[in-house]
C-alpha cells in the first residue's frame, strides 16, 4: 500500500506537468493517493511531497485542512449522519443513535468488516431534505430508521455500487483532457498586476 | 524595529499629532518610531507580515471615518489618521488577548518564558484580566521535541506563525507547518521527519510564548536571575552578534542580536548552543606536564611556564629562535593575537608562525584582496561569484544573508565548485567544476567560451562583480585558489573579494601577524618595526605546512599549538602525525585536551569564549567586541596572560601593564579599528578594517594532472556537526555528527554496484580507508565527496600536502 502505483505514478506526472508551479498540483495528487489506498496515509503524502518539490510537512498542513482527506484507513463506504440543526430537528440525532446500534460502532468509527466508516457531520447543504446522510458523499434524503437499515442493506449486497464507488473514487468516468487543450493557466510570474494595485513591486519581498 | 533612512516622507496624523513617516512603511513601524509602541504578537520586522494574530489593531481613517486595522498590515500613505489609543482601540485589544488565551494554559509558573514573554507582559498591560471563557481549554501531550534541540508545546501555542514563517521564508526548512487548520489547528512536523534545520534554535527566540523551548535552556534559569553582555559568537568568521546570558558564573544562553550589516537577529545552531563546550566538564583547569611515568598531569602554573619558558630559551640558544614555531591563533582575541604575535617575532625571534592549518586561505589574499563587506555582497541587484565552501555547513549565517539577497533583493548568485551545495537551489547558476579545473572553467565562464552560456552572461555583464572566495576542497591546493584570484583579477579589475573564511578569527589573527612573513596590519618583514617592538625575525619564515615538514625531519624544537588542533585539522594527517611525533617539545595552549594535545609535553588551560574580552574580526573584516561574563575554570587564563609571562621568563616585557587594553592601545599603532575602539564609545556593530593600498598579492600557476577514467577526483570538505573538540564537548551537538560516508554520483555508482549503503574501499596513492558509499544528486560525474572529522574513517590520510589534487579509486569490498 501506499507508494503510488506505476500506473497512478505517470498520472501524476502529467497531471504536474499541466502546472505552472509543481506545487499547485498539490490537492490532486493527495486525490490520487486516497483514491489509490482509500485514504491518504503518510508514505502518500511523502511521495507527493518528492513529487512537486515541497516537504512532507507542508503537503500534510495543506491536506489536513480538508475533511474529506482521511488520514487513517476507512471503511469503503463514509457514512455521514448530518446532526445539524434542521436535521437535528428531524430526527438526525436519533438517526445517528439508531445508525450506531444498527452498525455495532460509534460514530468516528469503522465497522470489523472494513466495509463502514459512520460520522456525525455539520450541515451538508440539503436541510430541505433533512435528515440527510451520505455515503461517500453521495446524498440520501429524508432518511428514516428503516431508509437506513435499507441503505446498509443494499450497500453491503452491492447493489449499490454502480452509483456508489468506494470510499476516495472521485469518479466512475475519467475525463481525459489533452494537456494542449487546457485554457487559462498564467504562470505566476507571467501574471500581471490588477491596475487598482498601487505600486506594481509585487516581488519585493517584506517590507523593509 | 530597524533604524530606516526617510526618504519619501510623508505626514500622519499619530494619535491627534503630525508626525513623519516613510512612505509605504508598515504603519506598526511608524507609530513605533514616533513614541506609540502597539502591542503584537505574530509581527517581526524580518519576516513577511501576515496579521494572524490581531493583538496590532488601531483605529485607521483614510479619510472614511476611523475603522479598526491590524497595524502591521497596513502600509503608511500621505494624510493618513491613527489612533492607537482610542476606547475602540482597547476594546479591541482586550477582545484579542480573551481570545488568545481562551484555550492557553496559562502555567507561567511552570513555564521557561515567565518573566520575558509577551503575551504575559501585553495580557497584563493591555488585557481585560477576566476571561468570560469558561469552556474546558484544549489539551495537548506537554511539550514534544520536535528536534533533536527544541521542544514545542501546543497548549501555549498562540498560532503567530512566527516559527513556521521562519522556517519557510528565512531558514528555506519548511519541516514545521500548522496542521489540521481550523478549529485544531497546531504547529508540528510531519510525523517521523523533525525539524532538522541548522537554524532551530531561532525560533525558540522568535516564539513570542513558551511553547518552543531549547533543551539546552529547558529549567535553568528565571531571566531574572540573568546576568547578560553584548558580544561576538566566535564558532565561526561571520562574526553573529550576540547577547550572552549567565548565571551563578556559568553561561546559559545565547540570543542573536539584530545587527543589520550582520546577523539580523538569527543565530545558527552551531554558534547558538556552542557555549555549552564552556561548561563542559572535561575542561582544563590547570596546566598539564608530562610527567617520568609518561602521564599528564597536573602543575603549578609557575612550574609549567619555568618549564615552557627554559625549552624555549634552550631552543633559542641551540639552533636558533626558527626553532621554535607557532601553530595556530584563530582561536584567540585580536589582542591575545597579538601580543603572541609580538612573542614569537619580537621576543623569540621566529616566523615559523602560522594561524592557519593548510585549510584556509594564504595570508597574502585575506589581507590582500580588496574587500567586499556582507552587506556588498548582499545587495540588491548585485551579482556575486561564489567559490566558496558550502556557507549552509561552513558559514552558516552568510548562507542566511545569500539566500535572503537572492530570494528577495534580486541577487545573482553564479556558484563554481567541485559540487552543488546548500546554496545551489538558490544560485542563479551552478557551475560543477572537477577539482582543479576551477581556473580553466573559471577562465572560460570570464572570456564568453564557456559552454554555460548563461551563467557566462551574467558574469560578463555585471558591473560591480563581488567574489566569495575560499576552500570548497581541502584536497585541493591552496595555490589553486591563489590562481583563481589571480585570474579574476585579472579578467575583472574591479571586483572586490569576500574571503570566506571558517576559524571565528583568523582574519584578526593574520591582522595581527600570525603568518609567516608577516607583522601587525598586513606589513611584511622587509617593512618598518611596528611601535614598541624592539626585534624582528631575520629570515621568513614557513607555513603550517612547512612547520610540519620541519617538525617530521627533527628541524622543530619547541612546536607551541596556540589553540590548535593539527592532529584533528591539519588535511594531511600522517604529515601531522609525523610531525607530532618528530618535534622535540610540544606544548599545548588549549581550553580541552584534543587530540594533540594528548601527545604534547605541557598542556597550558586556555579561557574561553565569554571568560576573556577583547575584540574579534569576522570574515568581512568587521573589528566587534568580545565581552566577558563568567571567570573560567580552575587557574585556566587568557592566551595574553601565558604569552605576557612567557615573555617575561623570557627576559623581555610585552608593554602590559594591567590588562588587554594595553594591548589593544598598541595596537591602535597598526589598527585603524583600535583607535575607534580605543575611544571607548560603544561600538555595537563593530568597526571595519580598513585595508585599502596594500599590496601584497601573489600568484601562482599550478600543473594539475589530467583526470583519468579509472579514478575519480577526491573532495574533503567539511559539515556543520562533526567530532571536533568544542561540537563533542557541547552537550547538545555532541550526538549531532553524521557516520563517515564517500558520496558518489548515480552516474559513478551504478558500474561500482553502489547502491543504499555498500561499504567500499577508497584508495589514493598514499593511503586507503573502507567506508560506506551513497549515492548523492549533487556530487558530480568523476568526484567523490569526503566530509571532514565524521565517524572514525580518516580521509585525511589519503592526501599528502603540496599535491594539487587527490585521485582516489573506489571499489566494493
Ligand atoms: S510555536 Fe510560538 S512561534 Fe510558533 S506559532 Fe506557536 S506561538 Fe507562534
Ligand atoms: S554563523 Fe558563525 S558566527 Fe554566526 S552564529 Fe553561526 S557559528 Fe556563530
Ligand atoms: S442541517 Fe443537515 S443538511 Fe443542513
Ligand atoms: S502583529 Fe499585527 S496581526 Fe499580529
Amino acid at each position: 500500500m501506499a507508494r503510488l502505483t506505476p500506473d497512478n505514478l505517470l498520472l501524476a506526472r502529467k497531471i504536474i506537468a499541466r502546472f505552472p508551479e509543481p506545487r499547485s498540483a498539490t490537492i490532486m495528487l493527495c486525490h490520487l493517493a486516497q483514491e489509490q489506498d482509500g485514504y491518504l496515509s503518510p508514505e502518500a503524502m511523502e511521495q507527493v511531497a518528492e513529487l512537486i518539490g515541497a516537504t512532507s510537512a507542508e503537503v500534510l498542513g495543506t491536506a489536513s485542512f480538508y475533511e474529506m482527506f482521511k488520514m487513517h484507513p476507512v471503511g469503503k463506504y463514509c457514512v455521514n449522519v448530518c446532526t445539524n440543526i434542521s436535521c437535528q430537528l428531524l430526527g438526525g440525532e436519533e438517526l445517528l443513535e439508531h445508525a450506531e446500534e444498527v452498525m455495532g460502532i460509534r460514530s468516528g468509527s469503522t465497522t470489523a468488516d472494513g466495509m463502514f466508516t459512520l460520522e456525525d457531520v455539520e450541515c451538508v447543504a440539503a436541510c430541505t431534505e433533512a435528515p440527510a446522510v451520505q455515503v461517500n458523499y453521495r446524498y440520501f434524503n429524508r432518511v428514516s430508521p428503516d431508509d437506513f437499515d435499507e441503505l446498509l442493506e443494499d450497500l453491503r449486497s452491492g447493489e449499490l455500487s454502480r452509483t456508489i464507488p468506494s470510499h476516495g473514487t472521485l469518479g466512475n468516468v475519467r475525463q481525459d483532457l489533452h494537456g494542449d487543450r487546457v485554457a487559462n493557466i498564467t504562470s505566476p510570474s507571467q501574471q500581471v498586476e490588477p491596475a487598482w494595485f498601487p505600486n506594481g513591486d509585487s516581488d519585493e519581498g517584506p517590507a523593509k | 524595529m530597524r533604524d530606516i533612512e526617510i526618504t519619501e516622507p510623508v505626514e500622519i496624523t499619530l494619535n491627534g499629532e503630525l508626525v513623519t513617516a516613510q512612505n509605504g512603511e508598515l504603519l506598526i513601524d511608524a507609530c513605533e518610531r514616533n513614541g506609540s509602541y502597539i502591542p503584537r504578537f505574530c509581527y517581526h520586522s524580518r519576516l513577511t507580515p501576515v496579521g494572524m494574530c490581531r493583538m496590532c489593531l488601531v483605529e485607521v481613517d483614510t479619510g472614511r471615518g476611523p475603522a479598526l486595522q491590524p497595524s502591521c498590515m497596513i502600509p503608511v500613505s500621505d494624510g493618513m489618521g491613527v489612533d492607537t489609543e482610542s476606547d475602540g482601540v482597547a476594546k479591541a485589544q482586550d477582545g484579542v488577548l480573551e481570545f488568545l488565551l481562551a484555550n492557553h494554559p496559562l502555567d507561567c509558573p511552570v513555564c521557561d518564558k515567565g518573566g520575558e514573554c509577551p503575551l504575559q507582559d501585553q495580557a497584563y498591560a493591555y488585557g481585560p484580566g477576566e476571561s468570560r471563557f469558561v469552556e474546558e481549554k484544549r489539551h495537548n501531550e506537554k511539550p514534544i521535541p520536535i528536534s533533536e534541540l527544541v521542544l514545542l508545546d501546543r497548549e501555549r501555542c498562540i498560532l503567530c506563525d512566527r516559527c513556521t514563517r521562519f522556517a519557510d521564508e528565512v531558514a528555506g526548512d519548511p519541516l514545521i507547518h500548522f496542521i489540521h487548520r481550523g478549529s485544531h489547528t497546531e504547529v508540528n512536523t510531519f510525523p517521523g521527519e523533525p525539524f532538522a534545520s541548522y537554524f532551530s534554535g531561532n525560533t525558540v527566540q522568535i516564539c513570542p510564548v513558551g511553547a518552543l523551548t531549547a533543551s539546552p535552556y529547558r529549567f535553568k534559569a528565571r531571566p531574572w536571575d540573568l546576568e547578560e553582555t553584548e558580544s561576538t559568537c566566535t564558532r565561526c568568521s561571520v562574526g553573529c552578534r550576540v547577547v550572552v546570558e549567565s548565571s551563578r558564573n556559568k553561561v546559559l544562553r545565547l540570543q542573536g542580536v539584530d545587527s543589520d550589516p550582520v546577523n539580523w537577529s538569527w543565530l545558527c545552531d552551531k554558534g547558538r548552543f556552542g557555549f555549552q563546550a564552556g561548561n563542559s566538564g572535561n575542561r582544563l583547569s590547570r596546566p598539564l606536564q608530562r610527567c617520568e611515568s609518561g602521564e599528564l598531569s597536573e602543575v603549578g602554573w609557575n612550574t609549567a611556564l619555568d618549564s615552557a619558558a627554559s625549552v624555549i630559551s634552550a631552543a633559542i640558544a641551540g639552533r636558533g629562535p626558527q626553532s621554535v614555531a607557532v601553530l595556530g591563533g584563530a582561536r584567540l582575541t585580536n589582542e591575545s593575537a597579538y601580543s603572541w604575535a609580538k612573542l614569537a617575532k619580537d621576543v623569540i625571534g621566529t616566523d615559523n608562525v602560522d594561524c592557519q592549518l593548510g585549510d584556509g586561505l594564504p595570508a597574502e589574499l585575506v589581507l590582500g584582496l580588496p574587500g567586499a563587506s556582507i552587506d556588498e555582497v548582499c545587495e540588491p541587484g548585485a551579482t556575486v561569484l561564489y567559490l566558496g565552501p558550502d556557507a549552509k555547513e561552513e558559514l552558516p549565517i552568510l548562507y542566511l544573508r545569500l539566500r535572503h539577497a537572492a530570494d528577495f533583493d534580486g541577487v545573482k548568485i553564479v556558484e563554481v565548485g567541485p559540487t552543488l551545495t546548500g546554496l545551489s537551489p538558490y544560485a542563479a547558476e551552478s557551475v560543477t567544476a572537477v577539482p582543479g579545473e576551477t581556473p580553466s572553467v573559471l577562465a572560460a565562464l570570464l572570456d564568453g567560451t564557456s559552454e554555460h552560456v548563461e551563467a557566462s552572461a551574467l558574469l560578463r555583464n555585471a558591473s560591480d562583480l563581488k567574489v566569495v572566495i575560499g576552500r570548497a576542497n581541502l584536497a585541493e591546493d591552496e595555490a589553486i585558489t591563489v590562481q583563481t584570484a589571480d585570474l579574476i583579477r585579472e579578467s575583472v579589475p574591479g571586483a572586490t573579494f569576500l574571503p570566506a573564511l571558517r576559524r571565528a578569527n583568523v582574519r584578526g589573527a593574520l591582522e595581527a601577524g600570525l603568518a609567516p612573513g608577516f607583522l601587525p596590519g598586513g606589513a611584511t618583514l622587509a617593512g618598518t618595526l611596528p611601535t614598541g617592538w624592539q626585534s624582528m625575525p631575520a629570515e621568513r619564515g614557513g607555513g603550517a605546512a612547512e612547520i610540519l615538514e620541519d617538525a617530521a625531519n627533527g628541524r622543530v624544537d619547541v612546536l607551541i599549538l596556540l589553540g590548535s588542533d593539527p592532529l584533528r585539522d591539519f588535511p594531511d594527517r600522517s604529515l601531522a602525525r609525523r610531525a607530532l611525533a618528530g618535534a622535540k617539545t610540544v606544548i599545548s595552549i588549549d581550553p580541552f585536551v584534543n587530540a594533540s594535545a594528548e601527545q604534547a609535553d605541557l598542556v597550558l588551560a586556555a579561557s574561553m569564549f565569554s571568560e576573556s574580552a577583547g575584540t574579534t574580526t569576522s570574515l568581512e573584516g568587521r573589528v566587534t567586541a568580545l565581552n566577558q561574563l563568567v571567570t573560567p575554570p580552575g587557574t585556566a587564563r587568557d592566551d595574553w596572560m601565558i604569552a605576557v609571562d612567557l615573555a617575561d621568563r623570557l627576559g623581555a616585557d610585552l608593554g602590559v601593564e594591567t590588562s588587554a587594553d594595553d594591548l589593544a592601545e598598541e595596537m591602535a599603532g597598526f589598527s585603524d579599528a583600535h583607535v575607534v575602539l580605543g575611544d571607548g564609545a560603544p561600538v555595537g556593530d563593530g568597526v571595519m578594517l580598513d585595508i585599502s593600498g596594500r599590496d601584497l598579492l601573489t600568484s601562482a600557476e599550478v600543473e594539475v594532472p589530467p583526470a583519468n577514467a579509472y579514478s575519480l577526483r577526491l573532495v574533503l570538505n567539511r559539515t556543520m556537526y562533526d567530532k571536533g573538540t568544542l561540537l563533542e564537548e557541547s552537550e547538545s551537538s555532541a550526538g549531532l555528527a553524521g557516520e563517515s560516508v564517500v558520496k558518489l554520483s548515480a552516474a559513478d555508482a551504478a558500474p561500482l554496484g553502489v547502491d543504499g549503503s555498500t561499504q567500499v574501499k577508497v584508495t589514493s596513492e598514499h593511503g586507503s580507508v573502507t567506508v560506506a558509499a551513497t549515492i548523492d544528486s549533487r556530487v558530480p560525474k568523476g568526484v567523490a565527496v569526503m566530509h571532514h572529522a565524521l565517524g572514525d574513517v580518516d580521509a585525511g590520510t589519503l592526501l599528502v600536502h603540496g599535491d594539487p589534487v587527490c585521485d582516489v579509486r573506489v571499489e566494493v569490498s
